[in-house]
């Protein structure tokens, strides 16, 4: 056993100076963590504050401005800070590497840099909230976002900054997919995983320069007044939301393909199973990348672009829905003869499935031109929104954060507790967003301060689950931070998991693995290989 | 925000609002066709996950996976091919009834609408006839509205016909209804516009054709109201109330409480007397003086109201005191 003990990567060096000067993608995955938990909080702290308010459907505690910097910021704070970097940055900066049996990213130095500029974002944007928080919504539409007297410039360019980050991560992770796979692993040996992440850094490296540029023009407009999206210079407002939306479409799948990957991970090793439609999974990640570029006008079904436009990309969304719902079903067929544990990595497994094809089936409610005339810009969309980015990234997220909880940290979490939190979690989220499809597919229109009373009841029950989501992550919170001292200590391979990350120490050395890995398997081959406890192939 | 209708959620289905066309009615059917189909793929994919979930979950008879099951060209082609066709076919539905929704009927009554911050303005151009807030239309008519904004986005939105569409400035935008009953309906705005968004309302109401051309004839007339009265009247139906109170609370803009013959601080340093020549310029040319400490968001009145309008608004003001 002498050969398997080895210092882990946070016993290799000490002090705050190995962490802010770090190259190791381990430790930055982490600061990455820390850094997009604490957003997630921030963000997650609005919302309540926002769902409090429309307890009352006049006024409670919030001027109807407060209201509108409130949920301008939770938007802009989740979407920007939290859900795009979120995966990639912090599972992915840990564990891509990791997967594909490299060391480290291609670029390590540029890996911290992406760090640095995150955080540099990230300050820029809470500088924005103390000075006039924007209140335009997270979508920055002109006009209103030409003459409010908010800080819509800090808080773009904060947008803007955040984007080089997301770009140096994809270019990063792209070149480490291609040259640093370990040997023997060809691409369709990689673990699913780093396929939806790979997939994701295509997309974060051709789409977010849109978004940069779109920003600086909103930015030239209010500084310059040059009259590009300003009508009453003769600017085209609705020119600005197809800019917009060309990145911020495509953004959704940045959010959305890393939880999938996760998916693909939780399945397998929970289930003892290889994966049903390994090459079908794997090229549904890149065709929905592809499509995604296309589909960015069904945002505007009602902004006054043709019929014939909307036509066309009405069509273009329905068939971006069809590879996620193979993806579902190679899922689901993979539970098929397994050998199920129902730990709470799977939990979130299960939850998503649920919470997942709520959002799907009513994005093809959304999709279909005639019923998205009634409903766009109703709590329906806020809904479906709601429903694929918290119940399909975040659930992912926390899915993949409890799977590999023990391989970061080497120590395990309290199941009990875990459990609970999980399952308020779910239930919290579907009492506060099932409400909002019937309040909204009855006209409850989205970013109102105060409503008809006869929509009280729906906004009663949506914060009433607003409050036991808020008691669930509270709990995981110190559960969290509580195994990290007192937890038990993690064997090398807790679930029984094969892919490269099991097969080495928990948490692992500072260079990843003590001999290379030679691959020479498909990634969840579970009848030819099985790892022991210790990380040790048995056979 | 006042009630003035019952239509959206008391009267209608479990989902929708009461439909008040024939369109609408026609469109829904699609919403529900979707609904049952997804209800029951979702609860067979669930019930599916949870059946494996329970049968094959680990126990010591299967400590290991019982079989390794990962390509099956039929059911494959199966979950590709019959959603793509489902999905096609819902598409093609959707776009066909969306043409319905959108494209107006040659014969349509034209009826003017701008939206402002926060209101909404409407004329009807042949009869001359102008209205902020509330709106009436014959019923089994068709009416189109051609729609732009004097300011930002604003999104003219009526539940009870499914439809909605963007008032864009520098830009004509239409959208048409046909009711098929008479009643009061909700009108929203959609897009968001700032602190008002949520109060920029207005009501549709749908009359007999007798009822309708009373309605012009009696709003093109002169009215006999004593002034302060119809100033009352004005308050509410130009959406004066949406920033301006009468009680003395603070909304976006000063209270009329008391606020005849006060002296007031300007952003220009200046002290004003709110008399009546003050109000009445406070209402066609807002921005000319800007109180203190509020935002200078108010759009003109001017070409909406009358001179008589006007002064009634400037006496009903009077009539305010602290």
């Amino acid at each position: 056993m002498s050969d398997t003990v080895s210092n882990s990567f946070f016993e290799s060096s000490k002090g705050w100076k190995s962490w802010l000067f770090t190259l190791d993608h381990k430790r930055i995955g982490i600061m990455y963590l820390f850094s997009i938990m604490v957003a997630f909080g921030l963000g997650g702290f609005f919302a309540l504050l926002l769902r409090l308010e429309l307890l009352s459907p006049a006024q409670f505690f919030l001027t109807a401005k407060q209201y509108n910097q409130v949920f301008t910021l939770h938007g802009a704070v989740m979407v920007f800070l939290f859900i795009i970097p979120s995966i990639p940055a912090s599972l992915g900066n840990f564990f891509l590497p990791i997967q594909l049996g490299a060391k480290d990213v291609a670029f390590p130095k540029l890996n911290l840099l992406s760090w640095y500029i995150y955080i540099f974002g990230a300050l820029f944007s809470i500088f924005s909230m103390v000075n006039g928080a924007v209140d335009t919504g997270w979508t920055f539409y002109t006009p209103y976002s030409s003459t409010t007297d908010t800080s819509v410039i800090l808080m773009t360019l904060s947008a803007f900054i955040l984007g080089f980050s997301s770009i140096l991560t994809g270019v990063n992770f792209m070149a480490t997919v291609h040259k640093l796979r370990a040997p023997g692993m060809t691409w369709f040996r990689m673990p699913l995983f780093s396929w939806g992440i790979y997939a994701t850094a295509v997309i974060q490296v051709l789409a977010t320069p849109v978004l940069a540029l779109t920003l600086l023009l909103l930015v030239a407009e209010r500084v310059i007044g040059i009259g590009i999206f300003d009508p009453s210079l003769g600017g085209d407002p609705v020119l600005f939301q197809h800019f917009f939306w060309f990145y911020s479409h495509p953004a959704v799948y940045i959010m959305i393909l890393p939880a999938m990957a996760i998916m693909s991970e939780l399945v397998t090793t929970f289930c003892k199973r290889n994966i049903f439609g390994y090459t079908f999974i794997a090229y549904s990640s890149i065709s929905i990348a592809v499509i995604s570029f296309l589909v960015w006008g069904h945002h505007m079904f009602v902004s006054g672009q043709s019929e014939f436009v909307s036509m066309l990309f009405s069509l273009l969304t329905f068939l971006v829905a069809i590879p996620s719902a193979i993806k579902v079903f190679n899922w689901i067929t993979t539970m098929y003869q397994g050998s199920i544990s129902l730990k709470v990595p799977f939990l979130y497994f299960l939850s998503f499935i649920f919470l997942f094809s709520i959002g799907g089936f009513t994005g093809v409610v959304l999709g279909t031109l005639s019923l998205d005339v009634h409903l766009h810009d109703t709590y329906f969309v806020v809904s479906h929104f709601h429903y694929v980015m918290m119940g399909g990234t975040v659930i992912a997220f926390l899915g993949g954060l409890h799977y590999w909880w023990p391989k970061m940290f080497g120590r395990m979490y309290n199941e009990f507790w875990a459990r609970i939190s999980a399952v308020l979690i779910f239930l919290g989220f579907n009492i506060t967003f099932f409400p909002q499809f019937i309040m909204g597919a009855k006209g409850m229109p989205r970013r109102y301060y105060s409503y008809l009373l006869e929509y009280h009841p729906f906004h009663v029950a949506s914060t009433i689950g607003s409050w036991f989501l808020g008691i669930g992550f509270i709990i995981m919170l110190v559960y969290l931070i509580h195994s990290l001292r007192f937890g038990r200590r993690s064997p090398a391979n807790p679930w029984g998991g094969i892919t490269l990350e099991w097969q080495t120490t928990s948490p692992p050395p500072l260079e990843n693995f003590l001999k290379d890995p030679v691959v020479d398997n498909d990634p969840y081959d579970y009848e030819k290989v099985e790892i022991d406890e210790s990380g040790k192939r048995c056979n | 925000m006042e009630q003035k209708t019952e239509s959206l959620v008391q009267k209608g289905s479990f989902w929708y609002p009461e439909a008040a066309s024939d369109v609408a009615a026609t469109t829904d059917i699609l919403f529900y066709v979707i609904l049952w189909s997804s209800v029951f793929l979702f609860v067979a994919i669930v019930a599916t996950t949870l059946y494996f979930a329970f049968k094959y979950r680990r126990g010591q008879h299967n400590l290991k996976a019982t079989g390794q099951l990962i390509h099956n060209l039929p059911l494959e082609l199966s979950w590709t091919i019959i959603p793509l066709v489902l999905l096609m076919f819902v598409f093609y539905w959707g776009f066909k009834d969306y043409l319905n929704l959108v494209i107006p009927p040659a014969n349509a009554t034209e009826i003017r609408v701008v939206g402002k911050k926060w209101f909404w303005a409407f004329e009807y151009p042949k009869e001359g006839v102008k209205s902020v807030g509330e709106i009436v239309v014959p019923v089994n008519k068709p009416v189109k509205f051609i729609m732009t904004s004097d300011d930002v986005l604003h999104s003219f939105y009526l539940p009870n016909f499914r439809t909605k569409k963007d008032a864009v400035p520098n830009h004509y935008s239409r959208i048409y209804i046909e009711p098929n009953r008479t009643g009061v309906f909700q009108i929203f705005c959609t897009e968001y516009c700032g602190d008002g968004h949520s109060k920029m309302e207005a009501i549709l109401r749908v009359v007999s054709q007798e009822e309708y051309e009373e309605f012009l004839v009696s709003s093109s007339s002169d009215n006999d109201m004593p002034l302060s009265e119809l100033g009352a009247k004005l308050y509410t139906k130009n959406a004066c109330n949406t920033c301006h109170s009468i009680d003395g609370s603070r909304v976006v803009g000063p209270t009329w409480k008391g606020l005849y013959g006060k002296v007031r601080k300007m952003t220009d340093g200046r002290d004003v007397e709110a008399d009546d020549n003050y109000l009445h310029r406070s209402i066609v040319e807002p921005h000319a003086e800007i109180v203190e400490g509020y935002p200078a968001v108010m759009p003109s009145y001017s070409g909406l109201l009358n001179d008589r309008q006007i002064a009634a608004i400037i006496e009903y003001i009077k009539t305010l005191k602290d």
